[in-house]
């Protein structure tokens, strides 16, 4: 297993309602990013969503888009808020915007140097995480200079 | 809005507080903190505390309003009413709930209530402090989407918006210094707040150590312990108390178009959330930006003043930089004299309620940084938050 961008000291995501939003996980444990997409109006959800919020028609279709991105918006963690994490600060995180589905975002940590410059519209690429956390193996997606 | 306001109904008679804390040292527990804040309020208002009849709060208080019923011996409580909002988007709206409550004839006496209090595991710079197998699910505060990446703290996910005020509407974090030092240099002069004796140098807060990019510690606001509670009564009840009444002129709420989208995808993303409420506000108060005499605006993170602040038309991002320096933000002689207590960084943060006590007490002319012949005090709860209100309140002889 390749070294985290943070320590493993941080919540394990799981599914929500029932385990509606599990294709997305499922998808990132296989390196594949996985959204919604109105099965009726073509419109790009993300988060998940039970309908669709233009045409109200039920559950949206998960469909794999490419991890590739521009950055909308940036961070760099002084104070985590959380002690144990406190050495591994700062760290960076950016919300990243996928203009190839509608513009949705999401956030990630930037790899790299953790004062490097970034600077919003800059153009990055997924890179997924593997982790096993008491034999339940999950997957991040963080994000990288294209 | 057929030309008839109908809050001209209802009066603000009543503001009170517990004493403020940093966060931890209160020897108060909450529900007492909460029940000095009444009693002050109440002998503020000259207005036995029996006569309380309904209770409106907001942000899932920790505050049970049946007992606080049965801790009073009131007679009867007739409304118990509780905003959605997270934080202090609801500040305001708690007033616009207990004011609808007093005109749809529910009862005739609200008190408006909020504690907070906080300890090493709730306070907001620790965001998360569970056991290392804690996990997340869903979408909202320290979610799938945000904790596994390190974005708990509440400074850490609010950062984002702010990131873009700065990099995309040119904002420059200048206006947050002269924000930050305005708000100090009025808890000077109010001895009840917490940064009353230690005033804010531009050097201070420039080598001020980062929190989560773009803030630093003073763009955040305070951790602290104490109660706020402020009373509503009909305008005819009024007359016959003590205090001089202060009017609503205007109060609501709002979530714009998927305000609380999962996972930061809201369309209007830099945004204060008050863009469509603004205008509503201003027509039902019948007045303008340019009337506005004093505001106090709601800071959990700087940035949220400035969105606020040109959402209802007192700047705009162009001219930012120049209309919010510290000159033109402090009483009595600024231009627009912003959060004269000292507000959520330098007084206390009660979620906001500070700031509709200090907008009665500017109308009454008893503020410590009194603005002269104050008449329009605009208070807004929540920049920042998904769901967002605003109050506008007004001198008594409006009445």
């Amino acid at each position: 297993m390749t070294e985290h961008y943070l320590p493993d000291l941080l919540p394990v995501p799981h599914p929500m309602d029932a385990g509606y939003d599990l294709p997305h996980f499922e998808g990132l444990k296989q390196e594949r990013l996985v959204i919604q997409r109105c099965k009726s109006c073509q419109t790009w959800i993300w988060g998940p969503e039970h309908v669709c919020y233009e045409c109200l028609a039920w559950d949206p279709a998960w469909v794999e888009v490419e991890a590739r991105g521009l950055v909308f918006a940036w961070t760099r963690v002084w104070s985590p808020g959380f002690g144990p994490l406190r050495p591994a600060a700062p760290y960076m995180a950016v919300l990243v915007e996928l203009p190839h589905a509608g513009n949705v975002r999401m956030i990630g940590n930037l790899l790299g140097e953790r004062m490097q410059r970034v600077q919003i519209g800059d153009p990055v690429v997924g890179r997924f995480e593997h982790h096993e956390a008491n034999g339940y193996r999950y997957s991040l997606l963080h994000w990288a200079r294209a | 809005m057929d030309g008839k306001n109908l809050l001209a109904e209802v009066a603000i008679v009543g503001v009170g507080h517990s004493g403020y804390y940093p966060r931890g040292q209160s020897p108060d527990a909450d529900f007492r903190l909460v029940l000095k804040a009444i009693f002050a309020a109440c002998e503020d208002a000259g207005l036995p505390p029996k006569q309380i009849e309904g209770l409106s709060s907001f942000c899932g208080p920790p505050t049970d309003p049946r007992r606080v019923a049965a801790a009073l011996g009131l007679p009867e409580l007739k409304y118990a009413g509780l905003q959605w909002s997270a934080g202090g988007g609801g500040t305001a709206a708690a007033f616009a709930n207990a004011a609808s409550a007093i005109i749809a004839g529910y009862c005739d006496t609200v008190a408006v209530i909020r504690s907070v209090k906080m300890d090493e595991a709730t306070r907001y710079g620790q965001g998360y402090q569970k056991a290392e197998s804690a996990t997340a699910s869903g979408y909202g505060f320290q979610g799938v989407d945000k904790a596994p990446y390190g974005i708990l703290s509440p400074a850490a996910t609010l950062s984002f918006q702010a990131c873009r005020l700065v990099e995309a509407h040119g904002v420059p974090r200048a206006v947050f210094s002269a924000v930050a030092r305005a708000s100090y240099h009025h808890a000077q002069t109010n001895p009840d707040a917490l940064m009353h004796g230690r005033p804010l140098s531009e050097t201070a807060y420039d080598e001020a150590r980062w929190i989560a990019e773009p803030y630093n510690l003073y763009d955040c606001c305070l951790e602290n312990d104490g109660a706020c509670a402020v009373i509503l009564t009909r305008r005819d009840r009024a007359k016959d108390l003590k205090s001089r009444p202060v009017r609503m002129l205007s109060a609501g709420e709002s979530a714009s178009f998927r305000a609380d989208a999962p996972a930061f995808n809201w369309p209007d993303f830099c945004s204060a959330g008050l863009r469509s409420l603004a205008p509503r506000r201003y027509r039902q108060a019948g007045i303008g930006p340019r009337d506005v005499d004093v505001v106090q605006a709601y800071e959990n993170f700087i940035p949220g003043v400035v969105m606020a602040l040109e959402e209802f038309g007192l700047c705009s991002y162009e001219n930012a930089a120049e209309t919010l320096r510290f000159e033109n933000l402090i009483a009595p002689h600024g231009r627009l004299p912003l959060n004269t207590s000292g507000g959520n960084l330098a007084e206390a943060y009660v979620l906001g309620m500070g700031h509709v006590i200090e907008g009665v007490r500017q109308l009454r002319g008893e503020s410590r940084n009194q603005v002269p012949d104050a008449r329009v005090c605009l208070v807004t709860g929540g920049p920042l938050t998904p769901m967002t209100s605003a109050l506008i309140l007004g001198h008594a002889d409006t009445l």
